[in-house]
Formats: C-alpha cells, sequence, structure tokens
C-alpha cells in the first residue's frame, strides 16, 4: 500500500468523523442534561438524511438553495425532536432510567414505518452539492471537494457549539444541568424548557449530520441502526456529556476504521489478516479497551449523581396464592396444548419460541433487576449458547443432547471472560460494554466462514429422533424452561441473591458487612450467561439453523423491551413481558404489513399505562386495592 | 495488654493538603474515644483510613497488635471492625430483618449459598440484634419506609452482626433529633459495655460528645492538638482557639 493511499484515506475518515461527531454531539448533549439514553437519535439522523433528500431535489439546485435545504432538513428534525420530547419524554422523567430507553426504541419502531411509507424501500441516491461535485487530486489519487468540506464543517460545528455552551446564559444552563439538574431546577429554572430546547438542538444536530451524509451514502432504511451504534459507541469513547471528548473520540474511530480499509490484507507472521473486516468490530474494540483503561471514556468525568432513583424496590415475597394458581393454571393449559392445538401446529411451533423467549429474559432479568447490571448485549451469551450447541453438534459430532447441555457451558465462559471487564462498570458505562462485547462476538461469528458459515450460518441442526416431533421437542423446551424459571428464583431467594440486591443497593455498605461488589457481581453474571446458554442452545435445535441474527443488536433489546415491559422488581415481571412481547410481535406481525409501528405505539401505550412494567404495575395495583389506607 | 486500636503517625496528602498530618492514639477495649474538630480537620479522612476505604501515605493501624493497613474495608471488616455511615440507609429493597440477617450471612460466609432460602438463616440470632436495639417489633417492614431515627437504629445491629471488637461510627446522631440523639448513644454505651467494644465515633454535637466520651481527640488542620477527658480537653487553650478562635484575630479585624 503506498503512502499516497494512506493519506486519501485519513482524509476520508476526517470527512468521516465529521458526520459521526454531529450525531454523537446531540446525543451527549440530550444525555447529560435529561438523562435519557436516546435510542432514537439514529432515527433522527436517518430523518436528517431523507428530509433532506426531498428538499435537494426540490430546491436543491442552486449552491444557495442546497445549503438552505439541508439547514432547513435540521430545522425540520429538530422540530420533530421538540415535539417528541413534549408529547412522550415529559411524561416519564419519572419514570425508571430505562423505561424512557423502551420508549425512545420504541420510536425508532415508528420511525422506520412512517420513513418506509413516505419514501418507499428504495435506497435514495442524493446529489452532491453545487460547487463541490468534482474531486481534487491528491498524490495522484481522487479525493471529492465535497469530503473537503465535510473535514470544515465538523470543526466548524465544534467551535459554534462551545461558543454556545461556554458564552451564553442557555450553554451555562447546559452545563450546569449537565452536572446536577437537580440543583439547577433548585435554583428555580425551567426545566421543562430547557430539557426541550436541548433535545430539540441535540436532534438538530443528529438531522444535520444526515443532511451531510446524503451525498456520501444514500439515504436507507438500515442507517438509524448503524448510526446509533455508532454515536453511542463515539459518545462513550469520548465521555459521556463532553463534546470535545466526542470530537476526539470520532476522530479516532473514524481514522481506526479509515486506518484498516488502507492496510487491506497483510500477511503477519505467516497469517493473512484482513483488515478490511476488521472495520465491522474497529469501534467496538476500541470501546472496549477506553472502557476498560478509562472507564469514565476519553474525556469524561464520573458520573454526577441523580437523586430522584426512582422507584425504590419493596422486600421481595414469594408468590401469592393467586399468583401460584394463576401460575398452577398457564402450566397445565401448556401441557395439554400440543394435544389440543396438534403437535405440528404453529400453535406449538410458536410456543416453543416463546418458552425459550421466557428463558432467555428471565436471565437477562436476573442481572439487570436484582443485580442492577443493564446488560445491553444480552444476545452474546445466547449466540454463544446456540453456535456453541450447533458447533458441537456438527462439527465436534457430539449427540444432540450433549451438546444441549454444553450450551450453558459454552454462555457461561462467555460471560465468566466478558463479565470480569463488565463488573468493574456501573450504569451506562457498563451497559456499553455489554453491547461491545456482544457486537465483538457477533463480527467474530458474522466473519469466521470455515467455522460459524459466515452470513449464511449453520443448517441442518436438528434434534435427535425422539425429539423430533414438535411436540417432544415442545415438551423438553417447557420442561427446560420451566426448570430455568425455578432455579433463578431458588437463587433469588437464597442468600446469594440476597447479596446481589444488597450490591444494587449500596456497593459501599455491602462491601462494610464483607460482601464484595465485583465478585457478587461476576457470579450473577456467569449465571445469567449460563441460563442465557441454555435458551441459546434450544433455540438453535428448535429451527434447525442458525445464522449471525441469533447475536444481533436486536435480539439484545428485544430482551431489554421484555424485561422493562413486564417490570423490573418482580421474577413475575420477565415472564409476562415476554410473553407479552413475542405474542404482540407474532399477531402484530401478521395483522399489517406496518408492523413495526404498530407495535412501537403498543410499546409506547404501555410505558405510558404502565410505569412499573406489566407486573409491577398489577402488583401496586392489587397491593393498593387489598390494604385500607 | 496491647490497646485494641493503636494509631501511630497516620498521615495522607490530598494534592498539597495535608488532610490528616502525623495523627497518633489509642482505644482500650469498653472505651467510647470521641473523635472532634472543626469541619474540614480531617475526622473523616482518618476514619476512612483506620476501616480501609483510603489508604494513608505513611502511618500504621494497628488491630490488637496486628498492622491493618492496605487491607480491604472488607477483610477490616472480617477482623471485627464494624462501621456505621454518616448518613444511614440500609438495604432498600428489604425488610429490617433481612438487612441483620445479610450481615449475620456475610459473617458466617454464606454470601454465596444459592440454595436454602436466606429468610431462613440465623432468623433467631437477627431477631436477637433487633431486640438489642429496640427494633424487633419492626422486623419485617420493608427498611426503606422507617423514620430515619429508627434506620440509625437497625444500621447499629447490622454493625453489631459481626460482634465486633471495634466499632467505628461516623456522625451516629447526625440528623438526629436531642431525643432521639441520647436514646441512641446512651443505646451505644449499654451495648459497648456489655460487650467489651471499643468504639471511636466522630460527632459534632457537644452535648453527645461530653455526655458519653469516656475521651476525646481534637484534630485541626490534619494535626492531633489535644486529648484527654472531657474537662481536660475543655479547659485547653488550644481548643478554645480552634472552636471559638483566639480573640486576637477578631480584635486585629476591629483595630485595622
Amino acid at each position: 500500500m503506498s503512502l499516497a493511499a494512506l493519506f486519501v484515506q485519513l482524509l476520508n475518515g476526517l470527512a468521516g468523523a465529521s458526520t459521526l461527531f454531529l450525531i454523537a454531539a446531540g446525543l451527549s448533549l440530550i444525555f447529560g442534561v435529561t438523562r435519557i439514553v436516546n435510542f432514537a437519535h439514529g432515527s433522527l439522523f436517518m430523518l436528517g438524511s431523507y428530509i433532506a433528500y426531498s428538499l435537494i431535489t426540490r430546491i436543491g439546485g442552486t449552491g444557495l438553495g442546497y445549503w438552505a435545504a439541508v439547514l432547513l432538513a435540521a430545522v425540520c428534525v429538530a422540530t420533530i425532536g421538540a415535539l417528541i420530547e413534549i408529547l412522550l419524554l415529559r411524561r416519564i422523567y419519572r419514570a425508571p432510567e430505562l423505561f424512557q430507553l423502551l420508549a425512545t426504541f420504541a420510536l425508532t419502531l415508528i420511525v422506520q414505518d412512517v420513513v418506509l411509507q413516505l419514501w418507499g424501500s428504495e435506497n435514495l441516491v442524493g446529489p452532491r452539492a453545487p460547487g463541490l461535485k468534482s474531486a481534487i487530486f491528491v498524490f495522484g489519487r481522487a479525493l471529492p471537494t465535497y469530503d473537503l468540506a465535510l473535514i470544515l464543517i465538523g470543526p466548524l460545528v465544534l467551535g459554534l457549539l462551545w461558543l454556545l455552551l461556554t458564552r451564553t446564559r442557555w450553554g451555562v444552563l447546559i452545563r450546569a444541568a449537565t452536572q446536577d439538574r437537580d440543583m439547577v431546577a433548585a435554583l428555580g429554572v425551567n426545566q421543562a424548557v430547557l430539557f426541550t430546547s436541548v433535545f430539540a438542538l441535540g436532534a438538530g444536530l443528529a438531522g444535520l449530520g444526515g443532511a451531510l451524509n446524503l451525498p456520501r451514502e444514500p439515504a436507507n432504511l438500515g442507517e438509524d441502526i448503524t448510526a446509533i451504534g455508532d454515536a453511542f459507541v463515539v459518545v462513550v469513547v469520548g465521555g459521556m456529556g463532553s463534546i470535545p471528548g466526542a470530537f476526539l473520540a470520532a476522530l479516532l474511530i473514524a481514522e481506526i476504521k479509515a486506518l484498516c480499509i488502507a492496510l487491506g490484507q497483510v500477511s503477519f507472521l505467516g497469517f493473512a489478516i484482513s483488515f478490511p473486516q476488521f472495520t465491522l468490530v474497529a469501534e467496538f474494540v476500541v470501546m472496549a479497551i477506553v472502557l476498560v483503561l478509562r472507564p469514565w471514556g476519553l474525556l469524561g468525568k464520573p458520573q454526577g449523581s441523580v437523586r430522584s432513583i426512582g422507584q425504590i424496590e419493596a422486600p421481595i415475597v414469594p408468590a401469592g396464592r393467586m399468583l401460584q394458581m394463576i401460575g398452577a393454571a398457564v402450566l397445565a393449559a401448556l401441557l395439554v396444548l400440543p394435544l389440543v392445538a396438534g403437535g405440528e401446529s404453529y400453535s406449538t411451533v410458536l410456543a416453543i419460541d416463546i418458552l425459550v423467549g421466557v428463558l432467555f429474559a428471565v436471565s437477562l432479568h436476573f442481572i439487570m433487576g436484582p443485580g442492577g447490571m443493564h446488560s445491553f448485549g444480552h444476545a452474546a451469551y445466547f449466540g454463544l449458547g446456540a453456535y456453541g450447541a450447533a458447533l458441537l453438534f456438527k462439527d465436534a459430532g457430539m449427540p444432540m443432547e450433549l451438546a444441549l447441555v454444553a450450551a450453558p457451558i459454552v454462555g457461561c465462559l462467555g460471560a465468566l471472560i466478558f463479565g470480569w471487564f463488565c463488573v468493574r462498570l456501573s450504569g451506562v458505562y457498563l451497559a456499553m460494554l455489554t453491547l461491545a462485547f456482544a457486537q465483538i462476538v457477533w463480527s467474530i461469528v458474522f466473519q469466521w466462514d470455515e467455522l460459524t458459515g459466515g452470513s449464511n450460518g449453520i443448517i441442518g441442526v436438528w434434534p435427535s429422533p425422539w425429539l423430533a416431533t414438535k411436540a417432544a421437542y415442545f415438551y423438553l423446551t417447557l420442561t427446560l424452561c420451566v426448570a430455568g424459571i425455578l432455579l433463578v428464583r431458588r437463587i433469588l431467594f437464597a442468600p446469594f441473591g440476597y447479596a446481589m440486591r444488597a450490591v444494587r443497593d449500596s456497593a459501599l455498605r455491602a462491601d462494610a458487612i464483607g460482601i464484595g461488589a465485583v465478585r457478587v457481581q461476576w457470579t450473577g453474571f456467569v449465571i445469567a450467561g449460563a441460563i442465557c446458554g441454555i435458551a441459546g442452545g434450544l433455540f438453535a435445535f428448535s429451527k434447525g439453523s442458525i445464522s449471525p441474527e441469533t447475536i444481533s443488536i436486536s435480539r439484545s433489546v428485544d430482551g431489554l423491551v421484555m424485561v422493562l415491559l413486564g417490570g423490573i422488581g418482580t421474577l413475575v415481571g420477565p415472564i409476562v413481558g415476554s410473553v407479552t412481547f413475542l405474542i404482540l410481535q407474532d399477531s402484530v406481525a401478521r395483522q399489517t404489513e406496518y408492523w413495526r409501528a404498530l407495535l412501537g405505539l403498543v410499546i409506547i401505550f404501555l410505558v405510558l399505562v404502565f410505569p412499573q412494567g406489566i407486573a409491577g404495575t398489577i402488583q401496586s395495583w392489587s397491593k393498593r386495592a387489598w390494604k385500607p389506607a | 495488654m496491647t490497646p485494641l486500636l493503636q494509631v501511630r503517625d497516620l498521615t495522607r496528602s490530598f494534592g498539597g493538603v495535608r488532610a490528616v498530618d502525623n495523627v497518633s492514639f489509642e482505644l482500650a477495649r469498653g472505651e467510647l474515644l470521641a473523635l472532634i474538630g472543626p469541619n474540614g480537620a480531617g475526622k473523616s479522612t482518618c476514619f476512612n483510613m483506620i476501616n480501609g476505604q483510603l489508604r494513608p501515605d505513611s502511618g500504621e493501624v494497628r488491630l490488637d497488635g496486628e498492622n491493618i493497613v492496605g487491607r480491604k474495608p472488607r477483610d477490616v471488616w472480617r477482623l471485627g471492625v464494624g462501621r456505621t455511615f454518616q448518613i444511614a440507609a440500609t438495604f432498600h429493597s428489604m425488610t429490617v430483618i433481612e438487612n441483620v440477617q445479610m450481615a449475620l450471612i456475610s459473617h458466617a460466609k454464606r454470601t454465596f449459598h444459592a440454595w436454602t432460602a436466606a429468610a431462613a438463616h440465623f432468623r433467631d440470632e437477627a431477631r436477637d440484634l433487633l431486640a438489642q436495639v429496640g427494633m424487633d417489633a419492626h422486623a419485617d417492614r420493608p427498611s426503606s419506609i422507617l423514620a430515619y431515627g429508627d434506620v440509625k437504629r437497625v444500621e447499629l445491629a447490622v454493625a453489631l452482626a459481626n460482634k465486633p471488637k471495634l466499632l467505628l461510627m461516623d456522625e451516629p446522631t447526625a440528623g438526629m433529633a436531642p431525643r432521639e440523639r441520647n436514646d441512641l448513644m446512651a443505646l451505644t454505651k449499654r451495648l459497648v459495655t456489655i460487650n467489651d467494644i471499643g468504639v471511636l465515633f466522630t460527632e459534632h454535637s457537644m452535648d453527645v460528645v461530653f455526655a458519653f466520651a469516656d475521651r476525646m481527640i481534637v484534630l485541626a488542620r490534619g494535626k492531633l492538638i489535644a486529648q484527654g477527658s472531657g474537662e481536660a480537653v475543655r479547659d485547653d487553650p488550644k481548643v478554645r482557639e480552634v472552636y471559638f478562635g483566639s480573640g486576637r484575630t477578631v480584635a486585629r479585624r476591629v483595630s485595622a
């Protein structure tokens, strides 16, 4: 590779860094002030792209018109952001942090379908800006002049933001709220206005990023997920709430990606390393390293404490008579399901999927609820269990039963390694590190064609003859699922479950009575990994084939949605949540083409009506009903 | 006989500030020793070093003759050092008795037991401890709804769970009404006498200190400036100076 090619790639990286910075800066601002992890930020970016496309194709013929269209697109997205804040988020600031995440996730589903409806599923290639259509030649290689413009825009926006934050009263308020928003409120600042305006600014920046990105990448429906993934990484690497940190991190990540592409295929000590493939995982590796070395990100500071910690959990109690009876009735109904609905019926197949989902959600709840560790990458252990079982079955020739037993061990081993790093962090940073590990597992599986079959996955993963009928497999799944739930319940009521909650309630106090947070959380992490591995193994043999989709971000997010939907305070929560979610997904998906939007609306509705999750809300209702004041 | 706690030449700086500067003192079993001094004197720093939360730059902390500097707080706890916090709190997702049971479970090294229900572990012992602090009637209430004074009592029961030799209490009566203060300290005094525990406590309320401390040590700007009985400390000119000012500064300001 020539030095010239490297140089051009690095310039290209700088251009990429600018858009990356714009999205990340908005996300960082919003998080800093409102403490909302805005999952819909990628969707705002995508909206920016599409709106810019429409505007530019109408008024973008001249230079003036073009840039006016770009700015107008940003303003449109800022307005949409303000509306989202006023209509939705404002109602749930008091809800637990993760509930807000759930609501913003629902927004991504809605935006997806709105965009699909308005602009269609085709990729839309935007025209280049008038006057910047040509390319200049650097060492004999073409570099679009538009990229040069982008390279300048990034620092320009950084400068403007810096002026805004340091030179205006509004900026002072934003910085103050980032440090201690309760104090800002106590000093008589109108929080509603501050939050709305910050959300609008953040959304506008994302929209601007989307609009500016249009000539480099066509507007497409997959942009939102890629953008949010990238933005999260940049914000976390730079340090939550730090704008210069976001800029630095954007530069770092964009340049490392560019470098990977420039390096190409390199052979090293006899191994051929394909660096371009590494781009898929590079940012997550960078994030993992940064989080391990500097837990608050490059320029971040430890998060200020948030005083309103939301709901205080009630002590756990064994299920009452009512709940026991409902549980027994459900179990009885499940036992006769294959007989009533038919062994090979759709209901039986759906029931297997739901049971697997329940086990997945229960294992996630184990570390999220009692453990207090919010995992955004739980699919990793699901995928490890699934791929572990499938590979041991196909490649190592293990009998199916043994491979299924190995699934939790593989999940457990993964959790042992990843958990060691994760439990040293907390809050959003821990969540992001779990996400990073999941992405690393995903990209290894995706790219290791020889072993995992790459994007095609592994086929022919069928259960032994005695389990070949759907009915038999259903009973196996039911048995393992119920056993898993009972095991988790047992652990939660045992000293170890109490120790996990002690550490979550107050690590300092737990330490003062001899309970070390790291060991307890690590152990919890490993248990969750093992149980999730069982779910993964069951999943692989129920489908007969698996693909990298098993480990995707969307599966991790599904898990989060299930747990939060049900409510985090009780063990019944994840069960109710996963069943609700999966049945909704199934029935809604069959009803309409726009099932995502509908699902999103349903989730928002549930969030607004059941602010403690379905099971949690019913629990407090029944308490109110039974106990006279 | 070696004293229960020996602190020798304990020093710790933050940046250029010597928060604790060559502090030495001793504490015997059954003794209530008050650590007093104005804000910023280094009381909390001193405390956190004894309990293992902070590592001193130099100096020794000996418990029954054994140097415990460099050990983690939970290992110090295992050696028999209990502590209560300035801002009292409990594990808020547990009932009162579960809080105490948690400490007993940890003391018996059963934290990682994952089979039998926690409720079955040490319930009687926990009830005994709650009875000692007068909280047995509240055993099954959620600890998150207790009144602040009651939280302090529960914290005391938790701190007593591992049968400590030494109890560190960081402002045990902060935030309490005068009546409650006296009750809590009288209770503490009774319990340490019965169990022969040494207590080191920091305190801002001089009423509490003079009523209950057997002895006191006074810190100012990181240095130990006086120690001894209530009367000796009260009459010490240095102590008067840090608490009331010397009078000179006032005079100078007036004349200027």
